[in-house]
């Protein structure tokens, strides 16, 4: 992926409404890997008991990232949307922490690209949601 | 044969609106989304109200497909407590004025979420529904759908598993 396309994409990402919304930010982009980070929000709270973030949210970050190495992978000729996503949820997210994903597109034919991404808060060594997914590739006509 | 004279309509209503307003309301996460429910008998329909912030895609314009994730989420995860909760709701065993004031029992976690994306959403309001196709005492499996301006054309569809809380005492 040549730089000019990591821009772009990098542009296109943060001007999408909702992850403006939810303040993600592209910290790693190319080859078919993305990383995007979520800073804690009280907004984004699922549990008022605990303060923990909404697994919807982080769904949301998931996604995004996960469209995101589609898009920036060698082969992949632009857009991309996504057909389905299956989040595992491993424990709460702790409250406080940044939540940050990371997603690699590790196979990609002509219609379909495969998807696999983490998220993780401070501590690298407990992820706090992996997800598998499935994404479009649209030809160029 | 006797029995109790039913409770008069308004007084049911109160409790079973009032215990909904109080699972809904407390969750920072479905009001910054703007989604409400809309209760008939037991049954429950989620309605998300279109917000410029829900754009994932400017250039359809599109609903972003994490928004659409997210309210399937709220919607089979609501309906699982509704279901769970509904018995001690209408008898009473839990206490209206304890759920408002922020007191709620223990509730279900997710365990997995899958979301099938079936046509892009419209910049326009969404609706939901759920049903709790297993209570177990220790899993529960709920299938979501959501559409927008007709019920035969879903734009996504959605399966979850959560864990039950152990029941207290």
């Amino acid at each position: 992926m040549t730089a000019e396309k990591a821009r772009i994409a990098r542009e296109f990402i943060e001007k999408i409404p909702h992850c403006a919304a939810l303040n993600m930010s592209i910290t790693q982009i190319g080859e078919g890997m993305a990383q995007i980070e979520m800073p804690y929000d009280a907004r984004f709270i699922g549990d008022p008991d605990t303060g923990v973030i909404h697994g919807g949210a982080v769904s949301a970050l998931m996604d995004t990232c996960s469209g995101a190495a589609v898009m920036s992978h060698p082969r992949s000729p632009a857009a991309t949307a996504t057909i389905d996503l299956r989040i595992d949820y491993m424990r709460p997210a702790t409250p406080g922490q940044t939540i940050v994903a990371r997603a690699e597109c590790y196979h990609i034919t002509r219609s379909v690209a495969f998807v696999r991404a983490t998220a993780m808060d401070d501590d690298v060594e407990r992820p706090v949601a992996t997800a598998t997914g499935t994404f479009t590739v649209e030809q160029r006509s | 044969m006797s029995r109790a004279a039913p409770d008069p309509v308004q007084v049911v209503k109160q409790r079973r609106d009032a215990a909904l307003g109080s699972l809904v309301s407390g969750v920072p996460y479905i009001q910054y989304l703007g989604i409400r429910f809309d209760r008939r008998g037991d049954e429950l329909t989620a309605i998300l109200a279109y917000d410029d912030k829900l754009i994932g895609n400017p250039a359809l314009p599109a609903i972003h497909g994490g928004v659409t994730a997210a309210f399937l989420e709220i919607t089979a995860m609501m309906t699982l407590n509704w279901t769970w909760l509904w018995p001690d709701i209408e008898s009473g065993a839990l206490d209206p004025d304890a759920l408002a004031a922020g007191n709620l029992p223990r509730l279900p976690k997710t365990i997995d979420f899958t979301v099938d994306y079936l046509r892009s959403g419209l910049p326009r309001d969404a609706y939901g529904r759920a049903r709790v196709t297993r209570l177990g005492r220790r899993y529960a499996s709920v299938q979501a759908e959501a559409w927008q301006d007709n019920r035969d054309r879903p734009i996504a569809q959605a399966t979850a598993h959560f864990l039950m809380p152990r029941k207290e005492g």
